[in-house]
């Protein structure tokens, strides 16, 4: 038993430190993000649920029309995802703020894919059928896709859904960004074109962000001084601004940092070049040389 | 110990093989509904809840359950432990068999499953899914591989195929003969291949869930789940090979193998005593000791595995009086392995759990129907094998 104990001391030192060391040679983890997408502003004290941007959505497209697109009223009385017939919900929160009259007042928030600049999905995607577009669009292609659903797991923001009713060639399904319509000159997203109330507002992120930062400045006390999206999760192409707590319109808290970086960090230290399985191969087959010479017999004999 | 491997050459329709008929024709029927309808059809998963019982237990436990395969083998063959060999041929056909049956679950899990030779064409080097998929794949292999030995040596000289195919009885026959002299040569790559790949996916299948901190709950997201997945999957090999043994050396009516069952698990000891640190270490440096005692069903799903599953069996363990009883190992073994299992569980369905949109999830009944209806199968087709190949140890006189 002693010597098989050392043996095991062997392979798990060699198992264990390819798992947590890494090597100095590691490049550090980077940024995939595009160097200038596009963005999209969401101002949640300007929107006042009219939802056309839901109807305008379906129709460029092609989605069914969305539920009771005229109401403003019971279609509320419910939380919205969205899901394999909308791209976009816009959902109704109240949050404790009253008007002048102590009645509570709603906010309402939009929400649909975020396009993150170093998105979970992209990085999660088994076989690349998620990517991140120069425009800042995360694109999905279907031809590629094994419907593992792993982006779905992944996703910070909980925005892919899945056709779970087509049998054969189900799809993910999840805004687009337009990427058809804003990669060409002046291209808008469907939703952008309709809002009336101008709560979106659609340009070069970089731009959008400093349009986000002049609203917080130019109207002190109105908003929370914190422009969602420009730092969370490595930062996404859609912006919110709010006057209620981000997280009481189910806009998570999330850390700056990166969703994929970990995982990405982890891989690539131990599997770049395949060093690590090579190392472990190396370290084996001495082992096995050395045992099996030890006890003079011819290897492995008669295999398994 | 001079045994040898044999066929059990034994009444193979017993009333548990029927009952194993009717989980089995269960399952085709849902997976028949599965392929008609859509995985929404007879699943309760949802856009956020994507991933539940058949990643769960047919695909992460079923890689975990499969360990014996290559902890075996790097004892008895890479360490020269060749008194451990007769365990080696039925952990073989377990993980064999187990590696086959993640992939039928995974067919019926993703959407479109005769896109699944995809990633071999489309690589996404960042995903830690295409490293699992591209591991599993290969090991599915590599485990065929080690497995044409055992065929060889039944039909070499022997083979007869019924009718007409008769013919082809000498290419069969040579081929048979070739690739058994050829592997002889060279299965050592295949056997070192088949460890080295295990290492990789049994801990990637962790850093699967890397990607969702805010999903997993503390008490199992940790940057360490990869190494904690290595280290149960190092731990649980062994205690699964009892648990097997035990099952069919009863079943069957072999002889116990006791000799060779005690002394793997104080081999297991040390391995669950890794883990086991590892895990509370892990527990007590980020602090998440202090979600213990919440009393929700994840924190007490928490308890339960490492308890039972961990702590217990391993104190008994220490135990010679435990070690040496057929009775007091199986339980232990039974524990372990049953630890593992939750513990799979509980990354991929208890302690996810999505914070915006999450309603719940409990598996249908057609995904129990599956699950079991794959299980029965691969005990009816492990029954059928070693039936008739040289795989268990030839039994004692049949007491009457």
């Amino acid at each position: 038993m002693q010597l098989s104990r050392r043996s095991f001391f062997k392979i798990m030192g060699a198992a264990g430190a390819s798992v947590t060391a890494l090597p100095p040679s590691a490049n550090a983890w980077k940024s995939k993000a595009p160097p200038d997408p596009y963005g999209c502003l969401v101002d949640l004290t300007r929107c006042v649920g009219c939802r056309k941007c839901e109807e305008a959505c379906a129709e460029v497209n092609g989605l069914p029309t969305p539920e009771r697109p005229n109401c403003q009223c019971i279609v509320f009385d419910k939380k919205r995802r969205p899901d394999d017939k909308a791209y976009t919900v816009v959902n109704r929160y109240f949050t404790g703020k009253l008007d002048q009259f102590d009645k509570p007042l709603p906010t309402y928030a939009k929400v649909q894919c975020m396009h993150c600049q170093d998105p979970a999905c992209v990085s999660a995607c088994i076989v690349g059928a998620l990517t991140k577009d120069e425009t800042g669009a995360v694109r999905y292609d279907a031809t590629k896709c094994i419907g593992c659903r792993y982006c779905m797991v992944a996703c910070p923001f909980e925005i892919p859904a899945y056709e779970y009713h087509d049998p054969i060639t189900p799809r993910v399904i999840k805004c687009s960004f337009c990427y058809d319509r804003i990669s060409k000159k002046g291209g808008l997203p469907g939703c952008a074109t309709i809002c009336p109330t101008e709560a979106l507002t659609f340009g070069k992120r970089e731009t959008i962000v400093k349009v986000a930062q002049k609203r917080l400045e130019e109207n002190p006390g109105k908003y929370i001084d914190h422009v969602y999206g420009e730092k969370e999760v490595g930062g996404t192409s859609w912006l919110y601004i709010s006057s209620v707590p981000f997280e009481k319109v189910n806009l998570p808290v999330l850390s700056d940092k990166p969703s994929p970086k970990l995982s990405e960090t982890i891989q690539h230290s131990l599997f770049s070049y395949l060093w690590s399985p090579l190392a472990l191969f190396g370290v084996l087959g001495a082992l096995m040389y050395k045992s099996n010479k030890n006890q003079g017999e011819p290897e492995n004999k008669g295999g398994y | 110990m001079e045994h040898k491997a044999g066929p059990l050459n034994k009444k193979f329709w017993t009333p548990g093989v029927l009952v194993m008929l009717v989980f089995m024709i269960a399952g085709g029927i849902s997976i028949l509904a599965r392929f008609t309808g859509g995985i929404g059809y007879i699943t309760n998963l949802t856009n956020a809840r994507p991933w539940g019982l058949w990643v769960g237990v047919d695909v992460a436990t079923g890689v975990a359950l499969a360990a014996g395969g290559f902890t075996t083998a790097a004892l008895a063959h890479i360490f020269g432990k060749h008194y451990y060999e007769p365990v080696t041929r039925p952990a073989l056909l377990t993980a064999a068999l187990g590696y086959t049956f993640v992939v039928l679950g995974l067919l019926v899990d993703i959407g479109r499953s005769w896109a699944i030779w995809k990633p071999i064409f489309n690589w996404n080097t960042n995903s830690v899914l295409f490293e699992v998929a591209m591991c599993v794949m290969v090991y599915l292999h590599v485990l065929y591989i080690e497995f044409i030995p055992v065929v060889a040596e039944q039909f070499k000289d022997r083979v007869n195929l019924p009718g007409p195919l008769s013919v082809f009885n000498g290419l069969i026959d040579m081929i048979l003969k070739i690739a058994d002299a050829i592997l002889d040569k060279i299965m050592w790559v295949f056997i070192i291949l088949g460890v080295v790949l295990s290492c990789m996916h049994q801990s990637s299948l962790g850093s699967l869930m890397l990607i969702a901190p805010t999903k997993l709950h503390p008490l199992w997201y940790t940057p360490i789940l990869p190494l904690l997945f290595l280290l149960s999957a190092f731990a649980v090999g062994y205690p699964m090979v009892v648990f097997e043994t035990t099952i069919a050396s009863s079943s069957f009516n072999l002889d116990s193998e006791m000799n060779i069952l005690a002394p793997l698990t104080r081999i297991t000891v040390f391995l669950l005593g890794i883990y086991m640190f590892f895990k509370l270490g892990d527990m007590f440096v980020r602090g998440t000791y202090t979600y213990l005692l919440d009393g929700n069903y994840q924190t007490n799903s928490f308890i339960v595995e490492m308890l039972f599953g961990v702590m217990i069996p391993w104190v008994m363990l220490l135990f010679e009086k435990v070690r040496n009883s057929r009775r007091g190992v199986f339980t232990a073994a039974s524990l372990i392995v049953g630890g593992v299992v939750l513990n799979r569980i509980n990354v991929f369905i208890v302690g996810y759990k999505p914070p915006l949109s999450d309603n719940g999830y409990f598996p249908a009944p057609g995904e129990f129907f599956v699950t079991l209806g794959l299980i029965a199968t691969l005990m009816f087709v492990y029954r059928l094998v070693v039936t008739w190949l040289p795989v268990l140890q030839e039994s004692k006189e049949v007491p009457s």
